[in-house]
This record gives C-alpha cells, sequence and structure tokens, in this order.
C-alpha cells in the first residue's frame, strides 16, 4: 500500500473542518435541548474523521450521498453553515427551502445527491450517478456514505453487484460505529463483513475512522482508481458514534457501557488524534489551533443568528416542487 | 378517402412502444434501457426486439434480477444527467421497488426544495386473463398514483401509446408507464411523424349521448365493445380515457358526466380504495347536481387472481358486464 503523504496545509486544513463539524454538532444539540430545533437530530460527533478525510480526497464535482447522520458529510463536501443551521430550522433560507430538513439536505453546487433517511436509501441513487458518469465520460467518482446498519438491506449487494459488472466509479463508505441504533453490530451482521465486497470482485478494506490522515489517504487511492476506470470498492471505517442514536438518546446503559463511551471519547477522538498529530511534527502549536477554533465558533455563532432570525417559507410554498 | 391520400399505416401497441423508445434513444444520446432481458431477448413480451441490434449494449442494457437495484440506479442515472426507461418486467414486482420510486424518485425533487430532479421511466405492465396466476396478473397502478412526485399514464391504443410514451422520456419526472400484457398485439393506426401527446389530456374514444364509461387502459377496449352492445338497446355510450391518472384531465371527465348525467368507472385494478373510488368521488364533487344515478364503479374482483380459466375470468369486467350495468344504471 503507498498512500499518499499529506502535506502541512492539508491536515490543518482537515483539522479545521472536523472542527467544524464538532461545533455544528454541538451547537445542533444545544438548539434541541432548548427546544429551538424542530423534530430530531442524528449527531455525527465522533465520526468527523471519515467525512472530511473522503471528501478532502474528492473533487469538487464528485458526488456524494448521505445518511440520516448526514450534516458532517454535507459540510465537508463544502455546504455553507449558515444555510445548513436555516435548513435544520425549517427556514426557506436552507439549502431545501426547508422542506428537507436534518435528514435530506441536498445541494447540486457541491456534489450532494442527498441525504437519505431511509437506511441505504441512497445506495441505488449512488451507483446511478456511477453509471452516468461513467456513460457521460466526466471522470466523475460517486461516494456512498452508510453506516453498518445498512449492511442489513439487500438492496446494498444488488447495486455493488451491478457496479462490479460494469465496473462503476463508485466507493461504498461503511461507517461502522458499531451500533445499529441501539443494537451491536455483532448482533446483525454475520461472518467477515469485509468478506461480503469480494464476493462480488469488489476490492474491500478497512481504515481507522478516527485517523483523518489515513481516511483520506486511502480515498485517494480508491478515487483514483474508480478514475481509471477499474471500478468500485467497499471501505469500512471503524468509527464510534459518541453521542445517542439521535439527540434524545440520553440514557444509553441498556445497550453500551458509560466506560465503552469514555474510553473511546479519551483515546480515540479524531479531533484529538489529529491535535496530536499536528503538535508532535510541529505543524502548528496550541495557540494556532485555539486559534481556529475561535474562529470556527464565532462562524457558527454567526450563521446559528443568521438561521434564528430567517423566515420559514410562506404557507404557499407547499404545493411548490412537486413536480419538475 | 381519396385515392391520393396514404394511408396511416398500422402498428400493435408492442410495435408502437418500441417505435417511440427507438426514435427516443435517437433524439437524444442521454436516453437508455435498462432491466431484465431486454436486450437480445427483447423483453419476455418481445417488445424490445430490435433495439439492441441498433443501439448496442451500452444503451439496451440486460440486469440481473434486482429489480430493487436497477431500478434505484434508474433513479441516480436520471438525477445526473441520463434519461433511464426502466424495464419491470411485471407490475406485480412493484412490492420489490417501491421503495425506490415512492421514497427515492417521488420525493428527491421536493425534499432538496426543487434542485434535484429525477427523469425517468419506468415501464410496466398490468391486466389479467393470461393465465399467470396471482403473482403476474395484477393492476397494480393505483399504488404509484397515491404518491406525490410521480406520474402515471395508462394508453390504450398503438397511438396513444407511441405519443404519451415519447413526452414521458422527455418528461423530467419519474413517470410510470403502464402497457397492457393482453393488448400487446391490438393494432392500430400510428403516424410515422414525430407526434408527442401532452400529459394530462383525456381522450373521448367514443362520442355518446346517454352515459359516459370512464376506462383505463385495458378496459378500454372493453368499454367500446360494452358501447356497441349497448347500440343494440338504443342506448348512446360515451367512452372516455383519461389517458394519464396523474396528472388527471378532470375537466374532459367532468363535461363528459354533465353531458351524459350518468358515469361507470371501468378499471382493471382492485375496487377498494382504488382508481375507480377516487374517479367516482371526483366526478360526484365536481358533477352531483347534474348526476341521474349514482357513479358505477367496476374494477377486479377483491380476490388474488386465481390460475384457473373460468375463476381468472370471472374476475375482471367484461363487454358484457359493463354493458348490463350501463343498462340498469339507465333504467333498462
Amino acid at each position: 500500500m503507498s498512500d499518499v503523504a499529506i502535506d502541512n496545509k492539508l491536515l490543518l486544513r482537515m483539522y479545521r473542518r472536523m472542527v467544524m463539524i464538532r461545533l455544528f454538532e454541538e451547537q445542533v444539540n444545544d438548539l434541541y435541548t432548548r427546544a429551538l430545533m424542530p423534530g430530531l437530530a442524528h449527531l455525527y460527533i465522533g465520526e468527523e474523521a471519515i467525512a472530511v478525510g473522503v471528501c478532502e480526497a474528492l473533487r469538487s464535482d464528485d458526488y456524494i450521498t448521505s445518511t440520516h447522520r448526514g450534516h458532517g458529510h454535507c459540510l465537508a463536501k463544502g455546504a455553507a453553515i449558515d444555510r445548513m443551521f436555516a435548513e435544520l430550522l425549517g427556514k426557506e433560507a436552507g439549502y431545501c427551502k426547508g422542506k428537507g430538513g436534518s435528514m435530506h439536505i441536498a445541494d447540486p453546487d457541491t456534489g450532494n445527491l442527498g441525504a437519505n433517511a431511509i437506511v441505504a436509501g441512497s445506495a441505488g441513487i449512488a451507483t446511478g450517478a456511477a453509471f452516468s458518469s461513467k456513460r457521460l465520460g466526466n471522470g466523475r467518482v460517486t461516494v456512498c456514505f452508510f453506516g453498518e446498519g445498512a449492511l442489513g438491506q439487500g438492496v446494498v449487494y444488488e447495486v455493488m453487484n451491478m457496479a462490479a459488472l460494469w465496473k462503476l466509479p463508485v466507493i461504498y463508505v461503511c461507517e461502522n460505529n458499531m451500533y445499529n441504533e441501539y443494537t451491536h453490530v455483532s448482533e446483525a451482521a454475520a461472518g467477515d463483513i469485509l468478506a461480503r465486497g469480494p464476493a462480488f470482485g469488489v476490492p474491500s478494506e478497512s481504515v481507522d475512522g478516527q485517523d483523518v490522515r489515513a481516511v483520506y489517504s486511502v480515498t485517494q487511492r480508491l478515487a483514483e482508481r474508480a478514475r481509471r476506470g477499474e471500478g468500485p470498492s467497499f471501505l469500512m471505517a471503524n468509527t464510534y458514534r459518541f453521542m445517542g442514536h439521535h439527540v434524545g438518546d440520553i440514557s444509553r446503559e441498556y445497550y453500551r457501557s458509560k466506560q465503552e463511551e469514555q474510553t473511546w471519547k479519551s483515546e480515540r477522538d479524531p479531533i484529538k488524534v489529529a491535535t496530536e498529530a499536528i503538535l508532535s511534527q510541529n505543524i502548528a502549536d496550541r495557540a494556532a489551533l485555539g486559534r481556529i477554533q475561535a474562529e470556527v465558533k464565532a462562524e457558527i455563532e454567526k450563521a446559528v443568528q443568521f438561521a434564528m432570525a430567517a423566515p420559514y417559507p410562506n404557507v404557499d410554498e407547499v404545493e411548490q416542487d412537486v413536480y419538475a | 378517402m381519396p385515392e391520393t391520400a396514404v394511408a396511416v399505416r398500422e402498428l400493435t401497441l408492442g410495435e408502437a412502444v418500441r417505435e417511440a423508445l427507438a426514435e427516443e434513444m435517437r433524439r437524444d444520446p442521454r436516453v437508455f434501457i435498462m432491466g431484465e432481458d431486454v436486450a437480445e431477448a427483447g423483453t419476455a413480451f418481445k417488445v424490445l426486439g430490435g433495439l439492441v441490434q441498433e443501439f448496442g449494449t451500452d444503451r439496451v442494457l440486460d440486469t440481473p434480477i434486482s429489480e430493487a437495484g436497477f431500478t434505484g440506479i434508474g433513479v441516480g442515472a436520471g438525477m445526473t444527467g441520463m434519461r433511464p426507461v426502466v424495464d419491470i418486467m411485471f407490475g406485480d414486482f412493484a412490492g420489490l421497488i417501491m421503495d425506490q420510486m415512492a421514497n427515492q424518485a417521488a420525493k428527491i425533487h421536493y425534499m432538496s426544495g426543487g434542485k434535484w430532479k429525477c427523469s425517468m421511466v419506468l415501464r410496466t405492465t398490468l391486466g389479467a386473463t393470461r393465465r399467470s396466476a396471482a403473482q403476474h396478473s395484477q393492476s397494480l397502478h393505483a399504488w404509484f398514483c397515491h404518491i406525490p412526485g410521480l406520474k402515471v399514464v395508462m394508453p390504450s391504443t398503438p397511438y396513444d401509446a407511441k405519443g404519451l410514451l415519447k413526452s414521458a422520456i422527455r418528461d423530467d419526472n419519474p413517470v410510470v408507464f403502464y402497457e397492457d400484457k393482453m393488448m400487446y398485439k391490438l393494432k392500430g393506426p400510428v403516424p410515422e411523424d414525430d407526434y408527442t401527446i401532452p400529459l394530462g389530456v383525456a381522450d373521448v374514444k367514443r362520442a355518446g349521448d346517454d352515459i359516459t364509461i370512464i376506462a383505463t387502459s385495458s378496459m378500454v377496449q372493453v368499454a367500446l365493445g360494452a358501447a356497441k352492445l349497448l347500440e343494440e338497446h338504443g342506448v348512446s355510450a360515451e367512452v372516455v380515457d383519461p389517458r394519464t391518472l396523474w396528472p388527471l384531465d378532470e375537466k374532459t371527465l367532468i363535461d363528459s358526466a354533465r353531458k351524459t348525467s350518468r358515469v361507470i368507472v371501468v378499471d382493471e385494478g382492485y375496487g377498494r380504495y382504488g382508481v375507480t373510488a377516487e374517479l367516482a368521488a371526483m366526478i360526484q364533487e365536481n358533477a352531483f347536481f347534474d348526476l341521474e344515478a349514482p357513479v358505477k364503479r367496476m374494477g377486479a374482483m377483491h380476490v388474488p387472481i386465481p390460475f384457473s380459466p373460468p375463476l381468472e375470468d370471472a374476475t375482471v369486467p367484461t363487454e358484457r358486464t359493463v354493458c348490463e350495468a350501463a343498462l340498469a344504471l339507465c333504467g333498462k
């Protein structure tokens, strides 16, 4: 494996992006607990290195599909935080005019085909986008993000089979945070998950999903492979959902221990992992990282203010956009 | 007809479908076909024969037997610059693809605030009396009609099939296009020129004064046959074909109901919570005070479609049962 080196600027950029997602999600949690946000939210805290490492390795015109836990993917692919917050609050200025909400952010300008609230719901769409790219010869790669819960859905294997038959430029990125909602993966997935792809001729590998450098490097390699016309691949990023399944999932001891959570948070936090790498290689000092955090925090505060002040859509909007 | 006039040639409904596809594929390189046995086999019904020879296997693509998967690929391809025509051999397989159609294709435009579009056509079949039993004989188009974001097209003649399919392919929305398996051999005039029929325009297939028979797809020919029988009883029946169930040309249907004051709705789907219920309700909401009798609904019997021929034949409306219902409605 000859994964590419990561230059200092790139690592700092990825650090900033991860901090942005972390603070964004903390802000979402805050809005929700203060009853300022309608609906639910599924937080990405703890998994930031995957979205950021993958999306930094993509071209801006490459496609992604996302999931119910999708804020991180959208932000990593270039979504603006003010319009993200506006969408989460159901405002007209949101990415989907408030019609999609937390689980359905979509944006053609950043290649985001849409977050999907059906588990594995975007597997077909992602593979279809890869089909278009191959037919149109535009060199675009599609990344299909999904959690390990989606491994229980048959459609994933149907489309992986076709992607392999037709050598489509798609990367299936499985974020294995170990819990299908409230059920441990060991109760849901038999055998070796990484043996599933090779059965279709889809090369499969795993990566430390807490290390943004590792995720970036492997994605670059898989994206280049896809662009060369060598077909799909499957990447399992091992990670951990630091928070509950959704913001309201507070008492979690019945499905996982506080000790387990604490170990991941203290030893495997992707931002801490990146921080240590930056400091030990003298890429930046603590003060510089502190400045980045302060800058991002200010941006987030401004974006929340924008979203809170933004108007709701006019009720006439309800019947718009049903048909193109 | 003067001797110099060129007679309009006749095609079967299957040939009209194939001609529409071929013309659209020549016109637009983004159009492609995918499905089970669509290439060399030309589908189980032999409707697509010859297309793979002209367009190649890149554009007429045999898939594995993975309806949900390749329908989903069609959705994604339709969002990103292609115009897929997805072939679902039997309409009964709707259950296998429903998430892709109802939750993905139908909703992406709305959920994205109008930013993504899904331009795809799903061609599939309906209709009983082919001795195919309960899992290959249903008419389940009402399922798709129920979902906002989808359009549903139901041609009843070769002419309509060609013109409507071309419009469906050019449409920027997901369109479900139903073909009656028993009508593939039905012949009718089809011009050679590039005509389209807009979605959402009903057609009066036969003008009449005493009763309106609103009929869809497979039931249009049944209604026309019933109208002939009714003539012998001195009843003049008007047969109106909505042609598309969504968008729905309510005005033409209501106008006919007002004119004749008696209405039967015939559709091969199940009656319970089905197309006939919707159309009958729409008629009574808009033409109640012009009606001389309650709107009559006729559809498939509410049973799984049986195999045994006499049993199966009993499940669907026929010229005779429609005629009898019309006579009863007219007090004859």
